[in-house]
């Protein structure tokens, strides 16, 4: 069974969403994401200040497999993107949860949050 | 959907494995157990072990066998010696595959050939059509065989652990028949689909369970693991090795595919020799390449291949090659266009540089 941290958020596309103190959000894939794509060989993530809408696509996670696009789960601004992942983009099959998150984005509209799923919900999702 | 799915002899070894079980050509089959990149290594530095159940069979047996198959096969089936095995394109007579095959030959009078799983029903049908007067008949073994495939360096070595057979004496494309893990009637043949050593093993469909649990057991101190078609597929890509569908096709000839090699034009006849003579002295309007990309993303199949900006191609394979850690492929290019010094290929927008390999990815 695929590990589903009870502190999260998560969405229906298996984005996980972690808030933060300061008003952001990390933004990674969850564990049965990972599990589903296989081996990842490729992560494409956008470059600093750039803005999504909620359900905008971000990026593309690529696997041996297949090439899936990466959802914004929340409106707003990327502040930070996971560089890290470029020269190891197997950390998403590895820490899902951990050293892959993926961006971090400055929340437009706190009120979104709500919209999110939670643990419970996501797992019974699966 | 899945109630139509075939399953294989070793269905509940692969669950018990922990298999990820997928639809690949009407059977429910394992794309992998651990991981394609460890599973691909593996077959590289130690061994692996296939169910590869879902190929076809059929064998051709009577007095113009031999003469049967030299008329509808590409490659000489007639000076095969017992004992041994060839690989051969059949053709359309436009030039066009039916499907690639390996043919082994038992005595004079009897063959049996190795067909592609999408391919089987199709195959016995066509050879079927072509009998003619000729005393031969084509029989349907497709669920008679299992099939397993012992790749990598240590294969050989895991393999004597379970069989008396004199696998030394087994040369490249030879075979024996005999008993492996206790199950009689095994065909053991020095061939493979992944660039590294090793066997194929025909075996009988109820012998399936118990050889391939005994070689997992015997090999396990060494490095051996399952390994599914997602690795099958990486690995045949590195090879060099055409995947039927994709570099060969009703629409991809043996001479546009590069495997000129295997149609022997000194017969004087055979299904398709004058389409391919046309394109092996005219040249073919169009031919397989393999390239690699010096970037992570993968250009797969459908993906459209640019000179400048005039559309010349398109990607008919592609994977992230696990020795070369970076991207390879094949592409069908229009003739002119293969050596063309700046190819590049659209991937979800982005125009990629693409780089023509005119030697396999690995040796």
């Amino acid at each position: 069974m695929s590990q589903v941290p009870a502190q999260l958020r998560y969405t229906k596309d298996h984005e996980w969403i972690r808030l933060e103190a300061d008003g952001t959000a990390t933004i990674g894939i969850t564990d049965h994401a990972q599990a589903a794509l296989g081996d990842v060989t490729f992560v494409d993530l956008p470059k600093v200040g750039k803005s999504f809408a909620a359900g905008e696509v971000f990026g593309t996670v690529e696997s041996v497999k297949a090439a899936s696009d990466l959802y914004c789960p929340l409106a707003g601004d990327i502040v930070e993107a996971n560089t890290g992942l470029n020269d190891a983009p197997d950390l998403v099959n590895r820490e899902p949860y951990g050293g892959a998150w993926m961006i971090r984005v400055k929340v437009k509209n706190p009120a979104d949050v709500a919209l999110l799923l939670d643990a419970a919900a996501y797992s019974a999702s699966l | 959907m899945s109630e139509s799915l075939a399953r294989t002899p070793l269905y509940d070894l692969h669950v018990e494995l922990g298999a990820r079980l997928v639809p690949f050509a009407g059977w429910e089959m394992p794309v992998q157990y651990t991981g394609i990149i460890e599973e691909h290594m593996a077959v590289r530095k130690t061994a692996g072990l296939f169910d590869v159940s879902h190929m076809g069979e059929a064998r051709i047996r009577g007095r113009d066998a031999a003469a049967f198959l030299d008329r509808i096969m590409t490659n000489e089936l007639s000076t095969l010696k017992p004992g041994a095995a060839r690989y051969t394109v059949m053709c359309q007579p436009d030039g066009g595959c039916v499907d690639d095959l390996i043919i082994y030959r038992f005595s004079e009078t009897e063959f049996l050939i190795c067909l592609n799983a999408s391919n089987a029903p199709k195959d016995i049908a066509w050879m079927r059509s072509l009998i003619g007067n000729a005393k031969v008949e084509v029989l349907d073994e497709c669920t008679a065989w299992a099939q397993l495939a012992i790749q990598g360096p240590l294969a050989e070595q895991i393999l004597a652990l379970t069989t008396a057979l004199p696998l030394a004496t087994i040369r490249r494309f030879g075979f024996l028949v005999g008993e492996v893990a206790g199950a009689s009637g095994c065909v053991v043949s020095r061939t493979g689909y992944t660039g590294s050593a090793g066997f194929e093993i025909y075996l009988p469909a109820a012998s399936a369970t118990q050889v391939a649990r005994a070689l997992l057991a015997a090999g396990k101190p060494h490095g051996l693991i399952p390994a599914g078609l997602g690795a099958r597929d990486s690995l045949r890509l590195e090879a060099g090795y055409p995947l039927y569908g994709h570099e060969i096709s009703e629409r991809i000839s043996p001479i546009q595919a590069g495997l000129g090699w295997t149609v022997k034009f000194a017969k004087t006849h055979f299904v398709g020799r004058e389409a391919l003579r046309r394109q092996a002295e005219g040249g073919p309007a169009s031919s397989v390449v393999k390239f690699s990309l010096n970037d992570r993303r993968i250009a797969r199949q459908g993906a459209t291949v640019y000179a400048g900006e005039i559309a010349v191609g398109e990607v008919l394979s592609g994977t992230h090659s696990p020795v070369l850690n970076k991207p390879i492929g094949t592409a069908l290019i229009a003739a002119g266009y293969a050596n063309a010094a700046e190819l590049t290929v659209d991937i979800r927008g982005t125009h990629l540089p693409l780089t023509i390999s005119v030697e396999p990815f690995i040796k």
